[in-house]
């Protein structure tokens, strides 16, 4: 009596289509650790490969865009600190340069120089973030910790230079708050020399790690006309092999003047991304150095932003024209000749956009932020099925997004 | 960028003369062949932003404006187009980049992109009833429905609350509340204290 049946190894790749399960729908977020923010992903699974992602945002919508049409111009610009949050200097920077545009206003280098110190200082800042709890998404520890420290050091250069930590408003319409405190630039100095050894540190921490490397090397891989396709911008673009970096090909607020490289990556995946930030902040600290060095002397408002600032308090109270002219500002606004204007600034998320249209008056129009958060999490629907669960934390940290900006 | 050519391909095009950059207003029936062009033959390869507006000074309520980016030129074009009866063809074939952008434009203004291959709202809930970024949508916002039923049998509450309504900066809709002064309540002053 004969029961063994043979069984080739072929049948059962044959039957792959009756073996399949049914696939899973998972919901992740809005406030899991890993998606850095209220995000929250609809997730269809396979196993636990993912078949289909559909990002829903919207959960951290404030409405900007109606509010700036119901304010001055001036008054809007705490509002732009609360885009990304993590970098709030350079949002300031983006919305100011854009109203300057549209009011025709020149600004002397010392302000600029001021601006450029700004933007690096709050991408530092915003990259020592992004890498630090990227690696603790994918499981290291320290070296959050070791990026933080950092930070810290330059919170408390923002608060001697804008008094506040975190919401900065440094900016105005035509220059910034106040000039620079005494013997702050050397403080700056002093902080790339300390911010230099750490980034060495986390180099090598992260860059020839075993785990890491499994858990970013060849993970969602970008390519560069993709990239293009879905507007990618700043280092998301960059690390997929696109050159353009607003700050060499679009320069604005003096950084022709600076030397600096682009770094570029070549195949695009979670690693190279990775890779384009951790250069990208040297070449930071070498712009603050060149800044450091050849600050400017003069003003740090351009001259006709005298009908846009608040007058000084103590004239106010004292003068009749000051405080006709404070009354002005405080009800109706800055007046901001008809037009309409789009500037794009290199943030340190990519590029961020203000198009800004005004009727004459004090108050825009339209106002509408384009930013980077946004198209970076537009991309995911096309390069998260495919991968593994796990993978999503990864490939979420790598994009390096912010919710305050996504959703505005 | 080559504006005589853009102009000759597609006649109903108007030049704005652009102060910051070339602009043009195209009619919806050419959108997509000008931005192909655009985008084949002028370099314009990222679509950097798209975003709706309502217009006062134009014959059609709504409008699309869009912002168009040449990495290896180095330059922007803007295109305005009309929303003639609130539709405007979607650009969504030529830069995936644009769903997100005509979700979030649908979403607050009501604008209805054609051939768009995911049309819900993006940043409200899909049962929202109204399109905030309208002219005519008030500041403070509206009361809505809760979408959610059972939230509402448990709290007893079968709306959701203007979000900013009584808030500062908010012309009140109706009468504030005794207990929330605010800068527009001109119900208590230094001659007429508060009870």
């Amino acid at each position: 009596m004969k029961i063994t049946k043979e069984i080739s190894l072929g049948d059962v790749a044959a039957r792959s289509e009756e073996l399949r399960g049914e696939n899973m729908t998972l919901n992740m977020g809005p406030s899991h650790p890993a998606t850095h923010g209220v995000l929250r992903l609809s997730l269809e699974l396979d196993g636990d490969k993912v078949v289909k992602c559909d990002p829903v945002i919207g959960y951290l919508h404030r409405g900007d865009e109606k509010i700036a049409e119901n304010m001055t111009y001036n008054q809007f610009v705490p509002y732009t600190d609360r885009l990304d949050y993590l970098a709030p200097l350079a949002n300031n920077v983006a919305y100011a340069i854009a109203v300057e545009k549209l009011a025709g206003l020149k600004l002397p280098p010392r302000c600029e120089a001021i601006r450029v110190l700004c933007c690096e200082m709050a991408r530092i800042s915003s990259h020592l973030l992004g890498i630090g709890v990227y690696a603790m998404d994918t499981g290291a520890w320290t070296v959050f910790m070791y990026t933080f420290n950092e930070r810290e050091k330059l919170y408390s250069l923002f608060e001697e230079l804008t008094g506040a930590r975190f919401t900065t408003s440094y900016t105005r319409i035509g220059g910034v708050t106040r000039d620079l405190p005494e013997g702050w630039l050397k403080k700056v100095d002093a902080f790339c020399d300390g911010v230099l050894k750490t980034i060495d540190e986390v180099d090598k921490l992260l860059t020839r790690n075993g785990i890491f490397l499994e858990r970013t090397e060849g993970i969602a891989p970008i390519s560069k006309e993709m990239a293009l396709a879905y507007g990618l911008t700043g280092p998301n673009l960059r690390a997929s092999g696109g050159t353009f970096d607003l700050r060499k090909d679009k320069p604005y607020s003096g950084y022709e003047q600076y030397e600096f490289d682009v770094p570029v990556g070549t195949k695009g995946d979670c690693f190279d991304r990775y890779l384009v930030r951790m250069e990208e902040l040297r070449q930071s600290v070498r712009i603050l150095r060149q800044v450091v060095k050849t600050m400017p002397g003069g003003a740090w408002y351009a001259e006709d932003a005298k009908k846009i600032f608040l007058p000084p308090k103590a004239k106010v109270m004292t003068k009749m024209e000051e405080l006709i002219q404070n009354f002005m500002l405080v009800t109706e606004g800055p007046q901001i000749p008809a037009g309409e204007v789009y500037f794009e600034a290199e943030n340190p998320k990519g590029a961020l956009g203000f198009y800004v249209v005004s009727n004459g008056g004090g108050v825009p129009y339209r106002l509408r932020i384009r930013g980077p958060s946004f198209v970076s999490l537009s991309i995911l629907p096309a390069i998260v099925p495919g991968n593994f669960l796990t993978d999503i934390a990864s490939i979420l940290g790598s994009l390096d997004f912010v919710m305050g900006e996504c959703d505005r | 960028m080559d504006a005589a050519t853009l102009l000759s391909r597609f006649p109903a095009t108007q030049d704005l003369a652009g102060k910051d950059m070339p602009t043009f207003r195209v009619a919806g029936a050419d959108l997509l062949g000008a931005v192909r062009f655009l985008r084949d033959e002028q370099g314009f390869d990222l679509l950097a932003d798209l975003c709706g507006a309502e217009w006062q000074d134009r014959p059609t309520r709504f409008g699309v404006v869009l912002h168009l980016l040449s990495t290896a030129g180095k330059e922007y074009v803007r295109l305005h187009v009309d929303a003639v009866a609130d539709r405007v063809p979607s650009v969504a074939s030529l830069h995936p980049g644009a769903n997100w952008h005509e979700r979030e434009a649908f979403d607050m203004f009501g604008i209805v992109f054609e051939g768009h291959p995911d049309p819900r709202r993006i940043l409200m809930w899909d049962s929202y009833p109204y399109h905030p970024l309208r002219k005519d949508f008030p500041l403070a916002g509206l009361e809505v429905p809760l979408p959610a039923a059972d939230v509402a049998e448990v709290t007893g509450q079968a709306v959701e609350p203007a979000p900013m309504m009584g808030g500062p900066f908010v012309s009140p809709g109706g009468k504030l509340s005794e207990g929330e002064p605010s800068a527009l309540d001109q119900s208590w002053n230094e001659q007429h204290p508060k009870a």
